[in-house]
């Protein structure tokens, strides 16, 4: 019988520690001021200490609760879905739109368990277009549509 | 009668042409991603909010409101026919309405939803016209100690009304007011919790929040699942009520509607809180409760009609106080600041074209959705036999531009990916990340109303209690809390850890 009985709760209650304490210590650098004259530091510092508090509170709790484990089945919608939204970030710019759509669906559509590769090629070269039609002409989005190294 | 004479100002306004192509576009665009699981209102919202700069400030507001309260119906649909909220206010939706489905009568949940909302709509469109004036009036006395009493009393009646668990969910709020905190202070200057990011001095965009926390998320986490989806579409035929499901379901639809119309005025409220209120509130007062979950027309038409007149209701803090009661009202603020009107009690004299323009518009815009919704279904069936697979690269294809096009930046489609780890975390451990939002948005107002009250009472934290609105805004907070702290309803709630241990 382990002493943590509800791992959500603990958690969830270690992330609120966390985060609370982080706040309290960088505020600390801002200058508190009294509640007649709030200075930047004294809004968090009180945010911070609620926190924290609420934290503990569910740290106790995960002790007495009884709930299941956290459930992880798979990391690859994980790595795969927000990898390919980085990708489209960094390449954005120097690759262009077309190409960076391209790739963020042909890379995006891995994560599903029903991927067919022919279909996503289908699917990446008609959004691109779409998207050329509907962002860059139709809304007038600041992106280049191809490489500007290339085009010029 | 003032009402109907501003009512008829408001429909010249909105019966123009070009309004009502405007407002045309944004049921029409509310309804499709309402039908659409994983893109809401906000992300959608975001990304027009750009090219609204070219357009007259009433008909960039009429659209952007009609794609918040389209979505409403839109999103019942995917609900009833896939069992997936379509919208994050149809969560309620699914239980009755896909029940009602898979017994074959899909079309007679659909057509209640959509009659339900209906009725909503256009009671919604008198309570906004009747209340906001007098509420205006009031707002016109508030001070810093009533606008942050009024602050709390939204975010505690968003934590009771939330489903899981209570304590989590302040955690959440406060972790929102934190992140609000983010970015330069107003008053000195001083950049906080910025580790000296260029990028961050702005404070991050809510936008980001909440792609990241809801669109990214939803779709990690819907893609683990490897669910297969039974969509009944070929089902759909019986549109039509019978006299007796519509005497069955009509009392439901007036006692959601009144919910929704009161939960939505309450900072914190809106479309989703008002139907989970609606449908638990169905659930007791019915003769037999174990009905409900098996496809109760009630189920569908309580809920249904609470989130419609709920969304609508949410735009009265928003016009009388400038309070955003919820995600989709901040970005109308954003809206209206774009075109130099300062959301508040004003708004109603300065601008009553705009204010009238817009109430009226909601009521055209509900006529325009039911025929959107009822003979045109067979439209929106068809585009949620797109598989998902092919579904969600368009999604977040959608999301990144849209997420780029606020600032023309990478920097914040970088920041929903960092967004998009702390969504998963939360789902796994089962924290909401509304209430987050919502304390996020709140957060910088509620510095800031708290500082000014603070430094008119000279420190004097009884300011708070000793100015009679401030005072029964905080005991109606107090009430709420209270209520549910009563043992009976603590019970039900520890009831609910057991099934989740079992």
């Amino acid at each position: 019988m382990a002493l943590i009985r509800h791992p959500k709760d603990f958690w969830a209650g270690v992330f609120f520690i966390a985060v609370g304490t982080a706040a309290i210590v960088i505020a600390l650098d801002y200058a508190m001021g009294t509640a007649g004259r709030m200075g930047p530091g004294y809004f968090p510092r009180w945010l911070g200490g609620i926190m924290v508090g609420i934290g503990a509170l569910l740290v106790l709790r995960s002790f007495r609760l009884q709930a299941d484990k956290i459930q992880f089945p798979t990391f690859r919608p994980l790595l795969i879905v927000l990898g390919s939204v980085f990708l489209f970030a960094v390449t954005v710019n120097w690759a262009g739109l077309v190409l960076s759509t391209i790739l963020l669906v042909l890379a995006s559509s891995v994560a599903s368990h029903e991927y067919r590769w022919k279909e996503s090629i289908v699917a990446a070269i008609a959004l691109a277009v779409f998207v050329v039609l509907a962002f860059r002409w139709g809304l007038q989005l600041q992106l280049p549509t191809w490489p500007p190294a290339l085009v010029g | 009668m003032d009402v109907f004479a501003n009512l008829g100002l408001g429909l010249s306004v909105a019966l123009t042409f070009q309004n009502v192509l405007y407002c045309f576009f944004g049921v029409l665009l509310g309804t499709l991603i309402g039908v659409l699981p994983g893109i809401g209102p906000v992300p959608t919202i975001a990304m027009l909010l750009p090219i609204t700069y070219a357009l007259p400030p009433v008909s960039a507001l009429i659209m952007l409101a009609g794609i918040y309260y389209g979505a409403q119906y839109g999103g019942s649909t995917t609900a009833i026919l896939v069992n997936l909220p379509g919208e994050s206010s149809a969560v309620v939706t699914c239980i009755d309405g896909y029940q009602m489905a898979r017994r074959g009568r899909a079309g007679k949940a659909l057509a209640v939803a959509a009659l339900g909302s209906f009725i909503a709509g256009t009671f919604a469109t008198f309570v906004v016209a009747g209340f906001a004036p007098p509420l205006a009036e009031v707002a016109l006395k508030f001070g810093p100690a009533e606008y942050f009493s009024l602050m709390i009393l939204g975010l505690i009646s968003a934590v009771v009304l939330a489903s899981g668990s209570l304590l989590k969910a302040v955690g959440m709020i406060v972790l929102g007011l934190l992140l609000g905190i983010i970015g330069t202070d107003v008053n000195s200057g001083l950049q906080r919790y910025t580790f000296g990011v260029p990028e961050l001095s702005d404070g991050i965009g809510f936008v980001v929040i909440a792609m990241g926390l809801f669109a990214f998320a939803e779709i990690i986490i819907n893609l683990e699942h490897r669910g297969h989806r039974e969509v009944f579409t070929d089902k759909v035929s019986g549109l039509l009520l019978t006299w007796k499901e519509f005497k069955e379901a009509l009392p439901a639809i007036l006692r959601g509607t009144g919910i929704g119309s009161v939960l939505g005025i309450l900072p914190g409220g809106g479309a989703l809180l008002s139907a989970f209120a609606a449908y638990t509130i169905e659930k007791k007062i019915a003769k037999d409760p174990s009905t409900f979950g098996k496809g109760n027309i009630r189920g569908v038409a309580a809920p249904e009609s609470a989130n419609n007149s709920g969304s609508q209701a949410s735009f009265i803090p928003l016009l009388t106080l400038g309070i955003p009661p919820n995600a989709v009202m901040a970005l109308m603020v954003g809206a209206m600041t774009i075109h130099s009107i300062q959301p508040g009690p004003q708004v109603m004299t300065s601008n009553p074209q705009l204010f009238w323009g817009l109430i009226a518009s909601m009521w055209i815009g509900n006529v325009m959705l039911v025929v959107l919704n009822l003979p045109m279904i067979g439209i929106w069936v068809k585009l949620l036999q797109v598989p998902y697979r092919l579904l969600y690269p368009a999604i977040l294809v959608f999301c990144c531009i849209g997420t780029y096009s606020l600032n023309n930046n990478v920097w914040d489609v970088l920041m929903t990916v960092v967004f998009g780890v702390i969504g998963w975390i939360f789902v796994k451990l089962e924290c909401e990340p509304a209430p987050l939002l919502l304390g996020f948005i709140l957060g910088p107002l509620m510095e800031e109303n708290l500082r000014r009250a603070l430094l008119l009472s000279r420190g004097d934290p009884t300011v708070f209690v000793t100015r009679p609105i401030s005072a029964t805004l905080l005991a109606l907070a107090l009430i709420l809390l209270i209520i549910v702290a009563l043992p009976m309803i603590r019970k039900k709630r520890q009831e609910a850890f057991q099934e989740e241990a079992a």
